[in-house]
């Protein structure tokens, strides 16, 4: 069952009630909120999410709800609650959709320590994967959104998750956060894509989350070898510029976005190696979406380069 | 599942994790993040890891577990430095640093040690010594962060310590105490007496800690007499290994009975042996009888305080609370006031809080 196949009647009272479990990737949420607001959207851009099945773990169990008191009322907040516990300060009541998105991340990447925890968007293509590591405002969510309507499969537009046993990228296939501009840009080129409002005056200015699609939401068990990684820069009217990067400096540029690298410690140390070792390392400057877009399309896979040099 | 069992899964696990192969995934679920609120789950997955059982649980709940033991053992490290630092610090002062809590478990390699969560260091200095301390701090990185007048009074005159100190550049807090109640409180307890008492870590260094039924003591009095009891589980269970530890000298429990007596604190020795048996299934020793006897409260308060207890003991997680878990939580933050200041500087003081409650948080 996936969450489109709820009625919407049940959808809420699911949410109202003992939670509504959800799939992204590896982890299973149960997600509460009384809020409609919270129902429309995850109605809109988690409608290809599996539903969990009964008696079955739950990773994160989390709840967007207003706080006690005043501030129900008065210029009503939200609050981001993780079991009973209140990891960040409230937000006004508007910008409860992002909030949950940004909590759920908060989530994996506060939790999840089985795995290397990139602060990237990943994307897949044949098995291979390709990442794309902060710094944000980077230009990498609109890449990755333009990308994931493109041929390619989103595992993530945020978080990408390296295992420390066999070094495969895994992905959540969660909704992809778009800031300001790229909002209007994205709605433009992708017309079939289904996107949120836009939530305005957050933290990161304009906010608007763009349902993943449906493939890579089904694919999104699957894991993906190591492929490409590329640092990536906007740069209004720039050329595109596409480069080889040096190993070591993409590793210390990945190892100071990671989330849980420090934490990792020598484990951390070494699955990082192995990323940056078998990906091939770019930089990428560009303005142009549909010249990088055929960029990516003639990209080979390392090993097959290899062979055949 | 019945309610009760549902309730007290993480203490469950802890005292009889042999049961921990009939539970469902959901119980798991549950277990994790009960364990987790009442800060025992890194423990949870060092007592499985001890016993060998680690690799039977399943692999999702697992996941948490080892996420919060490498959380767990990154903060050891951490302390391991932080410690170090304070010796670079106070060593050659001459002064008698003792470490507390954590930092003491941790560099005398005692058991609570090991998946125990630290927030920050704590220390006790000589009273008459404070001054010197707080300005060798400073010079070594240390600030006292920005606090209202009032609640630099509150700590300076009334505490049993100095505002928390934060270091500019590691972020790291060091506590500096220099007893281990309140100056206000209802238990007159001369800190010299521990100062006297306590022992060197036995890292080498000029660094001390409580002497072993100090230790405990402390552990009861910060857990029983502060009011607050989120993470009474993980107290509880810092003071029953401590207890196992130490009691491999067999004259250890008569001691800690005649030394709770002595410094007038059996009545949270007595609530400590008596929830360390209702949770943990672990009878006092029988030399403890005279402390137990001579700690009991009244029936009336004895009552009160079981339903209290009972309710707060339990992980603040929504699924271990019952009928009243928040007023009893709130009845025993009370309390922790009530016994630290006497009532003509207790209600200014909530007074006071209550006033600036909206502008602080």
């Amino acid at each position: 069952m996936r969450v489109a196949d709820l009625s919407d009647a049940e959808l809420r009272a699911a949410l109202q009630g003992d939670g509504l479990d959800i799939r992204t990737g590896p982890f299973a949420c149960r997600i509460r909120s009384e809020l409609p607001d919270i129902a429309d959207n995850i109605g809109l851009l988690y409608a290809d999410q599996p539903l969990g099945q009964s008696d079955e773990f739950i990773d994160f169990d989390v709840r967007i709800a207003p706080p006690r008191g005043l501030r129900r009322w008065w210029r009503p907040q939200v609050l981001f609650r993780y079991d009973d516990w209140v990891p960040f300060k409230p937000l006004p009541a508007d910008q409860a959709v992002p909030m949950l998105e940004w909590g759920l991340n908060w989530c994996v990447s506060s939790h999840a320590h089985q795995y290397l925890i990139l602060h990237a968007a990943v994307l897949e293509k044949d098995g291979r994967a390709l990442i794309f590591p902060a710094p944000p405002g980077s230009g990498k969510s609109t890449l990755c959104a333009a990308l994931a309507c493109h041929g390619w499969r989103l595992l993530s537009d945020e978080l990408g998750l390296i295992d420390l046993q066999d070094g495969h990228c895994h992905g959540l296939a969660r909704p992809v956060n778009l800031k300001n501009r790229s909002i209007d840009v994205l709605q433009e080129r992708l017309p079939e894509a289904v996107f949120s409002r836009p939530f305005r005056d957050t933290a990161k200015g304009t906010v608007a989350l763009m349902r993943p699609p449906e493939e890579s939401v089904r694919r999104a068990a699957e894991p993906a070898m190591p492929g490409w990684i590329v640092s990536v820069r906007y740069e209004a009217g720039a050329r595109t510029h596409f480069k080889a990067c040096g190993k070591g400096r993409m590793f210390m540029q990945v190892a100071n976005t990671a989330f849980n690298y420090i934490l990792l410690a020598q484990r951390g140390f070494r699955s990082l190696g192995q990323l940056v070792r078998t990906s091939d390392c770019y930089e990428l400057v560009y303005s142009d979406l549909d010249d990088v877009l055929a960029l990516f399309d003639r990209l080979e896979p390392p090993e097959t380069r290899e062979v055949a040099g | 599942m019945r309610q009760r069992l549902i309730r007290e899964l993480a203490v469950l696990a802890l005292r009889s994790p042999e049961c921990l192969p009939g539970f469902t995934p959901a119980e798991w679920s549950l277990l994790v993040r009960q364990a987790r609120n009442s800060g025992v789950l890194a423990r949870l997955q060092a007592r499985l890891e001890a016993q060998g059982t680690l690799q039977d649980v399943p692999l999702a709940a697992r996941n948490h577990l080892e996420a919060a033991r490498r959380i767990a053992d990154k903060q050891m490290q951490s302390a391991r430095w932080e410690i170090v630092q304070i010796r670079a610090a106070l060593e050659d002062s001459g002064i008698p640093v003792v470490l507390l809590k954590g930092a003491a478990y941790l560099a005398a390699g005692l058991p609570p040690a090991i998946g125990r969560m630290f927030a920050d260091i704590d220390i006790m200095v000589p009273e008459t010594a404070l001054e010197q301390v707080e300005k060798r701090l400073m010079l070594h990185g240390w600030m006292a962060e920005k606090l209202h007048p009032y609640d630099q009074r509150y700590y300076r005159e009334w505490m049993h310590e100095l505002p928390p100190l934060r270091h500019c550049r590691r972020g790291t807090v060091i506590d500096v105490h220099h007893g281990i109640l309140p100056r206000t409180s209802r238990y007159a307890l001369d800190s010299r007496l521990l100062h006297e008492a306590a022992v060197p870590v036995g890292d080498g260094s000029a660094l001390r800690m409580l002497a072993p039924a100090d230790m405990v003591l402390h552990s009861i009095v910060h857990l029983f007499c502060d009011g607050e009891f989120d993470r009474g589980l993980r107290d509880l269970y810092d003071i029953d290994d401590l207890i196992v530890h130490f009691s491999a000298d067999p004259a250890f429990p008569a001691r800690l009975a005649d030394r709770a007596i002595a410094l007038g604190i059996a009545r949270p020795l007595y609530y400590a042996l008596v929830w360390r048996q209702r949770l943990l299934g672990k009878p006092a020793h029988e030399d403890l009888e005279p402390a137990m006897r001579a700690g009991a409260p009244g029936p009336v308060i004895g009552l009160l305080m079981s339903a209290l207890l009972e309710r707060a003991m339990l992980p603040s997680h929504p699924s271990c609370d019952q009928a009243f878990t928040g007023v009893a939580r709130n009845l025993l933050y009370m309390r922790g006031h009530w016994l630290r200041m006497p009532p003509r500087l207790l209600l200014p003081h909530l007074w006071r809080k209550a006033w600036r409650g909206d502008s602080e948080n």
